[in-house]
């Protein structure tokens, strides 16, 4: 029965006041995948989220759960566990007590929950720190705490709320390849809800695009970076030059390192002179602002594979672009 | 920078350390009718002696703890859920409730007290309604007793457990709740193990703020309670004012002092402690 969804959301809207948080999603997650909820602030992901956590209740519509109906069910008798952004480890009581919290509730055995404990701690590399309360833990313990305590009760689904975003940048890259692992080794589904589009690329397996509580766009990264079904997915996701086409009928979403630099007219399918009008230099690799003759910007990026010359394209420099013609995704709205 | 830190010392100095040092001398004196103040000087222990042999004095002092200790958990039981609703109300009506607790204190406390009185003498207003709606017919008089001393203290001191026990609730972080419900705990399980743990700052303040003035209080116990209910406060009182036994008077009141020393250490401490812990 592998073929059918872990959670399916029907027709599920939820909203706040005159706000629709989240306006009429379907969505099927499927079992085994680390899926990404994407979107800005306000779009609706956290409410989502919430929604199958069993915190917040749909106004309308139902989320199927393992094939059960989670209507009216409350969050302490859902088959799934939660890593909430703030960790909200319990401060009066220290790590392994956190991370047992779930297994006493079960009314299991001490002895087996402290195996367990044991286990789950040595799992996020925090074996010896059992003892120690949340208080004395740093960003990135407390974070592999909430972990453990979300994945000791073995759940069948793992909901991540921004699981990243309280790590400085150094130790979000780390985990990340960390939560990956995890999720390939336990074989469990994670959903996760993240603003960081760069995260939800290099993590999930599928993700879906939200913007104003719909969903604009779900697929692999690959399929959503490369070809995005709207204006809002192609701007939202990296960066695109969105170019009118077709006397203004429709649109062509073009990524900047799509298109080549020439000193001369290049032999593409598409060619146009410009200008540099600003460099920005990131070190892997260059942004050009490029004016066209016909006053439009492009935005190119070339990858600075080799270490000299240091500007080779500087500004006020007089060059061609070419593309080729599937280099951009057409566009009709 | 200097006179400001100085003068609310020299105050203390003056307007607390000199009279204690008095109760203190007086303590160790001897009664003496005829002077004036009616008290020898001298270094005897004679006073605290009785103290502690004295069946009446040991009589009150487990009176006043016995009733202390009662009407604290009983003005817990009723504080704790007003404190919880209170924290859990509309953010815009929460002033609004506080403000209906704190209420009380507009009116002296000596008038309130009398006004319980009234309520429940035997032809007080308790006992009018009890025999309008028929339900009894001889209420008997609770004006007199140990109970109306009990519902005196909870009444006059519910703020003082409502107050802390509402700052420690109206704190909690409600993601600990949703942690505690993902993880599989009911809305009750959740209470114990997290809500109330986490309140335990607030429900030792509460108690003990109600319990220390409680163990010496001498206005509800002489007016609510009759003559056979025996509290400390009560007694010093009836030493100073009635037996003009000062030395005996000012023994008492050191006793109760050093007795309160204990749980306002317990309370400091613990208020480090949750200092600490943020």
């Amino acid at each position: 029965m592998s073929a059918q969804p872990i959670v399916s959301i029907a027709g599920v809207s939820k909203h706040f006041g005159a706000v629709a948080a989240v306006d009429g999603v379907d969505l099927d997650i499927r079992r085994g995948e680390l899926f990404a909820l994407l979107g800005g602030s306000g779009c609706g992901k956290t409410t989502l989220l919430r929604m199958i956590a069993g915190f917040e209740t749909p106004d309308t519509g139902r989320i199927l759960i393992d094939g059960q109906d989670m209507t009216g069910v409350p969050p302490h008798r859902r088959p799934v566990n939660m890593m909430f952004q703030s960790y909200a480890l319990f401060p009066h009581m220290d790590v392994a007590e956190n991370v047992g919290y779930g297994l006493r509730r079960e009314g299991l055995p001490a002895n087996e929950i402290s195996r367990r404990v044991g286990e789950a701690l040595d799992q996020v590399r925090l074996g010896d720190h059992g003892k120690r309360r949340p208080a004395q833990l740093s960003g990135g313990q407390r974070q592999r705490v909430a972990l453990a305590r979300a994945l000791i009760k073995r759940p069948k689904l793992l909901l991540l709320d921004e699981p990243l975003a309280a790590l400085d940048r150094k130790l979000r890259e780390g985990t990340r390849f960390e939560l990956v692992r995890l999720q390939e080794q336990l074989g469990l589904t994670f959903i996760m809800v993240t603003h960081d589009q760069e995260e939800a690329m290099s993590m999930a397996g599928r993700l879906a695009v939200m913007n104003e509580g719909r969903i604009a766009q779900v697929g692999t990264p690959h399929e959503v970076y490369e070809h995005p079904r709207s204006r809002f997915v192609a701007d939202f996701i990296g960066i695109a030059n969105i170019l009118p086409v077709d006397g203004g009928r429709a649109w062509l979403a073009l990524r900047p390192e799509k298109i080549g630099l020439f000193a001369a007219r290049p032999n593409t399918d598409h060619a146009e002179q410009g200008r540099i009008v600003d460099v920005a230099y990131e070190g892997d690799r260059s942004l050009y602002r490029v004016g066209l003759l016909d006053g439009s910007m492009l935005l190119v990026s070339t990858a600075n594979v080799a270490r000299a010359p240091r500007e080779p394209w500087p500004r006020g420099q007089e060059v061609w672009l070419g593309w080729a013609g599937d280099a951009g995704q057409r566009l009709d709205e | 920078m200097r006179l400001v830190i100085a003068l609310p010392y020299v105050w203390l100095a003056t307007f607390f350390l000199l009279p204690f040092a008095l109760v203190l001398a007086i303590a160790f004196g001897t009664n003496n009718p005829d002077a004036v103040p009616p008290v020898d000087l001298g270094a005897s222990l004679k006073n605290f002696t009785l103290l502690f042999t004295d069946d009446l004095y040991l009589a009150a002092w487990l009176g006043s703890l016995r009733i202390a200790a009662t009407s604290t958990f009983v003005t817990l039981l009723l504080g704790y859920p007003m404190a919880y609703a209170i924290a859990r109300a509309r953010p815009s009506l929460r002033p609004l409730l506080l403000m209906a607790v704190i209420l009380p204190f507009w009116t002296s406390f000596l008038i309130r007290v009398y006004a319980w009185m009234g309520l429940l003498a035997s032809n007080g207003i308790l006992n009018h309604v009890l025999r309008a709606t028929g339900l009894v017919s001889d209420p008997g008089t609770i004006l007199g007793t140990e109970w109306a001393v009990h519902l005196g203290i909870v009444y006059a001191y519910l703020p003082f457990m409502v107050l802390p026990l509402y700052a420690s609730l109206e704190k909690l972080d409600t993601s600990l709740l949703e942690a505690a419900a993902d993880l599989g705990a009911s809305p009750i399980t959740a209470f114990f193990t997290v809500t109330l743990p986490q309140s335990l700052p607030g429900i030792v303040a509460g108690c003990l703020l109600v319990f220390i003035p409680a163990v010496g209080e001498f206005v509800i116990p002489d007016l609510l309670g009759g003559t056979n209910t025996l509290m400390i406060g009560k007694v010093l009182w009836d030493e100073f004012f009635l037996n003009s036994d000062w030395p005996l008077a000012s023994a008492v009141a050191i006793c109760l002092l050093v007795l309160l020393v204990g749980p306002i250490a317990l309370f400091q401490r613990q208020q480090a402690k949750s200092l600490e812990r943020q």
